[in-house]
């Protein structure tokens, strides 16, 4: 009898092996991205709106933000902008743009057609930044906390439930252990 | 409305699934004749259901119908049409509806040939094959649903994955799934034979067919798997041993052993035990193959967009699938006797060996793709396995195996007799060594101790493979189609070793740097770079280089590799240009530019590689002559037994 027991023997054990592959794994449905809890790529571009300024990731330091790649050739970016106005309007934290690969006419001629979300736009327009940051489409968006570390990426159109679920409760509970 | 139609459809194959269920396994155990009248209706309706909403998945891709979150991230305007179709199945939602709808083909097939199949029996199969049906109908439906809407629609689709944009991607699932699925046959069949304690001879003749064929097309399947990679992710390879793949190689490996176990079991009514046991685990395998690539448990290169909650609810029916399996073995397979004996050199011996060492070959894949796993279970940190240890270790359990081959072709049932055939043994293999050797050294004048070794095992399995046809032809006797198939399968592999020793031993890589108008030579070939231009195409745009490639000053080919960028998801594919010249594949792929006209470029020269996936598709067509041989057909249904289990003589 019990060498015809053997088989669900190994079998339990298989599934407690995998059960518990499971739980380690909570981050894994998401295309990883090595750059979570590393320090965010530095990087000192032209801003698009106003070409003689400087974007700089120093000066991001010390409160949270949204990082947001996108350019005017990604029609699923223009699916998004709806609701990164509607994070603009939150007022929670602020939205940096990358233009990524981009025309700058165009880019600018869509923030003024659309409305601007973003408190400052970085113009990558050779896509080296985007590769510092391992973007691999249009859009992508990446939370960075105030210490300049990436904590969250999401890849594809932010929609409002990433916005509740994923955003806001890490920007908040990082603020409430905080006070 | 289609959407929410095809959406309807689906939960009604769930209802009708689970009534197939019901029915199926509650009628033959109660004895209620109606009930099991209802099972092949049952199954008739869930076709049609499923089927619908396969349809109107379709109709959605066809008329851009950005409303549908899954066709809106797998579509776009700009997609030609036959990939809108192929989209389908470009992402997890549309492969689980494909895998429902080609479970629902092997059901109803199941149904037109269970005529031959007592009605109970046939009613349990089906039950069986209503309760896998089920749990996948479930589980899209609860996880994975690709009717799902978009509020507000998409102005345009993310469209379909670049690397997926290929005529053999397109082909490789269908045929891959159809495969895995036809496993579920085989499971059913077990689970049906274990249900009733009716464990004959009859059993095992019932299944064979339906197992070869889905051995068949799995074969067929990883070998475009294969031939994809080679050519679409521009690395060069055929074989990565990637969780992936091995998740389809181990169902095949367990499969092989079931294909050569059941004979054993159809023509001397041995190994009864153990042919159920392997029945399960290459279902089990395969069913593991989706939870591994769909949970996210593993990181692969060609990994699905992974959910943990997708992965627990496969692994919750993982355990109510195989776990109930299993312990109906636990409980069943000791009341099995087989009172007959072999002798050592017999045909069942050698049967016995290779069924052990395709299991421990299917054992090691397995230890390897889950080791990551179980390192970082116990906490040991994260490991990688890789090449460095499946090829020495799945070469350990593979050369005894092909060696055997050649002896036991010649070995007969119950008694071996291979003294009788001691010459023919002592001369293919003399013949064997002296042509591997001769061709190895004469060829290349070169190679690793392994090449002669392969050259020899792959010459010897096709001189030993050809005695016996041979013989019968000579003798005037007819070649029975699962004779002749099993013959035409042999030769496959015996090809497929040859060809993977010459390309493992004599591949030439190089990666180079080239400005126009330079050239490099590899291998005996010229290379000259012409420079690059730009290319446009439907949905994408990118540059292509052009070289021309020379041997010894003889024109071979102008050879236009690509790279090309995608507009909608912005993801840069590498299209390699292929030649084969002489039986040499030689493949080109454009890497990066590196300024002032120059690019890199690699260039490989690998003998034979066409020849491995061409075995691959001898191999399953031996198999699709094997599983259409007129035996399995003609093969009545014997006068239903008491459905006690009955030890059973067998002789």
């Amino acid at each position: 009898m019990s060498r015809f027991l053997l088989p669900l023997g190994v079998f339990a054990l298989l599934a407690v092996v995998l059960a518990i592959g499971i739980q380690h794994s909570p981050e894994k449905g998401v295309i990883p991205s090595p750059l979570i809890g590393k320090p965010a790529p530095q990087f000192a571009l032209p801003s698009l709106t106003d070409p003689a300024s400087t974007v700089r990731s120093a000066d991001l330091r010390g409160h949270w933000y949204l990082f947001n790649v996108w350019g005017t050739w990604c029609g699923e970016c223009r699916a998004e902008h709806e609701m990164l106005l509607q994070v603009r309007r939150a007022g929670v934290l602020p939205l940096i743009g990358l233009d990524w690969k981009d025309d700058d006419a165009q880019a600018r001629g869509w923030l003024t057609q659309l409305g601007d979300p973003y408190q400052a736009v970085a113009v990558d327009r050779s896509g080296r930044v985007a590769i510092d940051w391992g973007v691999y489409g249009a859009p992508e968006t990446f939370l960075v906390n105030p210490q300049g570390v990436v904590v969250y990426k999401h890849i594809g159109a932010l929609t409002y439930e990433t916005w509740t679920r994923e955003i806001l409760p890490r920007v908040s509970s990082a603020a409430a252990t905080r006070s | 409305m289609l959407p929410e139609l095809g959406h309807f459809a689906l939960i009604l194959a769930l209802l009708l699934a689970a009534l197939q269920a019901f029915f199926g396994i509650a009628g033959p155990m109660l004895g209620r004749d109606r009930w099991i009248a209802a099972v092949t209706p049952a199954v008739a309706g869930q076709a049609v259901m499923v089927a619908t909403a396969v349809g109107c998945l379709i109709a959605s891709f066809v008329g851009d119908d950005f409303s549908v979150r899954y066709v809106a991230e797998n579509s776009n305007t700009a997609l030609p049409l036959f990939y809108r179709v192929a989209a389908l199945w470009g992402a997890h939602e549309g492969s689980l509806v494909l895998w429902i709808l080609l479970l629902a083909v092997w059901t109803v097939a199941v149904t037109l040939g269970a005529g031959r199949l007592p009605p109970r029996f046939a009613a349990r199969v089906l039950g069986v094959l209503g309760v896998v049906s089920f749990g996948f109908l479930l589980f899209t439906l609860a996880t994975s649903n690709p009717f799902m809407r978009l509020d507000p629609p998409a102005p345009d689709g993310r469209d379909l994955n670049p690397i997926l944009q290929d005529p053999g991607l397109a082909v490789h699932p269908p045929i891959l799934y159809t495969g895995y699925v036809g496993f579920a046959v085989a499971f059913a069949f077990a689970c049906a034979a274990m249900l009733e304690g009716r464990l004959d001879q009859q059993w095992a003749r019932w299944t064979r067919p339906w197992t070869t064929a889905a051995w068949a097309f799995l074969t067929c399947g990883i070998a475009l798997g294969s031939f994809w990679a080679y050519y679409e992710l521009g690395w060069g390879g055929f074989w990565f041993w990637d969780p992936v793949e091995n998740a389809s190689f181990m169902p095949w490996l367990a499969g092989t052993a079931l294909v050569h176990s059941l004979a054993v079991t159809d023509k001397r009514g041995l190994f009864k035990s153990w042919t159920l046991l392997l029945a399960i685990v290459a279902f089990s395998l395969s069913m593991l193959g989706t939870f591994l690539v769909r949970s996210g448990v593993l990181v692969s290169v060609h990994s699905f967009a992974a959910d943990p909650a997708r992965g627990i609810f496969i692994l919750a029916f993982l355990i109510v699938m195989v776990g109930g399996a299993l312990s109906l073995y636990a409980w069943r397979a000791p009341l099995l006797k087989s009172s007959a004996g072999f002798e050592l050199g017999a045909r069942e011996s050698f049967l016995l060996f290779n069924n052990v060492l395709l299991v421990i070959a299917a054992g090691t894949v397995f230890a390897g793709t889950l080791a990551p796993l179980i390192s970082d279970a116990l906490k040991l940190g994260t490991v990688s396995v890789g090449p460095p240890y499946f090829n020495p270790t799945f070469m350990v359990s593979m050369l005894p195996l092909l060696a055997l081959l050649s002896v036991g072709i010649h070995a007969g049932w119950k008694r071996g007799r291979l003294k009788d055939q001691q010459r023919t043994l002592l001369y293919t293999f003399i013949a064997a060594a002296v042509l591997g050797c001769g061709l190895t050294f004469g060829i290349y004048s070169h190679g690793r101790v392994l090449t002669p070794v392969g050259a020899t095992l792959g010459l010897w399995i096709i001189l030993s493979s050809l005695v016996d046809p041979i013989d019968r032809w000579r003798r005037g006797l007819s070649l029975p189609r699962a004779v002749l198939g099993m013959t035409v399968a042999h030769l496959g592999l015996a090809l497929a070793v040859i060809a993977l020793t010459t390309v493992q031993s004599f591949t030439v890589e190089r990666d180079v740097a080239l400005s126009p108008g330079t050239s490099v030579n590899v291998g005996g070939y010229e290379f000259r770079f012409l420079g690059v231009r730009s290319v446009e195409g439907p949905n994408y745009s990118g540059i292509g280089g052009t070289l021309v490639v020379t041997h010894h000053g003889a024109p071979v080919a102008v050879l236009r590799p690509e790279k090309r960028q995608y507009w909608v998801k912005g993801q840069v594919t590498s299209e390699t240009a292929i030649k084969m010249h002489h039986g040499n594949n030689l493949l080109l792929a454009l890497g990066e530019d590196l300024g002032a006209g120059r690019w890199s470029v690699r260039v490989q020269i690998r003998p034979l590689v066409s020849l491995i996936w061409l075995a691959a598709f001898i191999m399953a067509m031996g198999g699709a002559l094997a599983a259409s041989d007129r035996r399995y057909r003609t093969a009545t249904a014997i006068v239903s037994a008491p459905p006690a289990v009955a030890p059973e003589r067998a002789g």
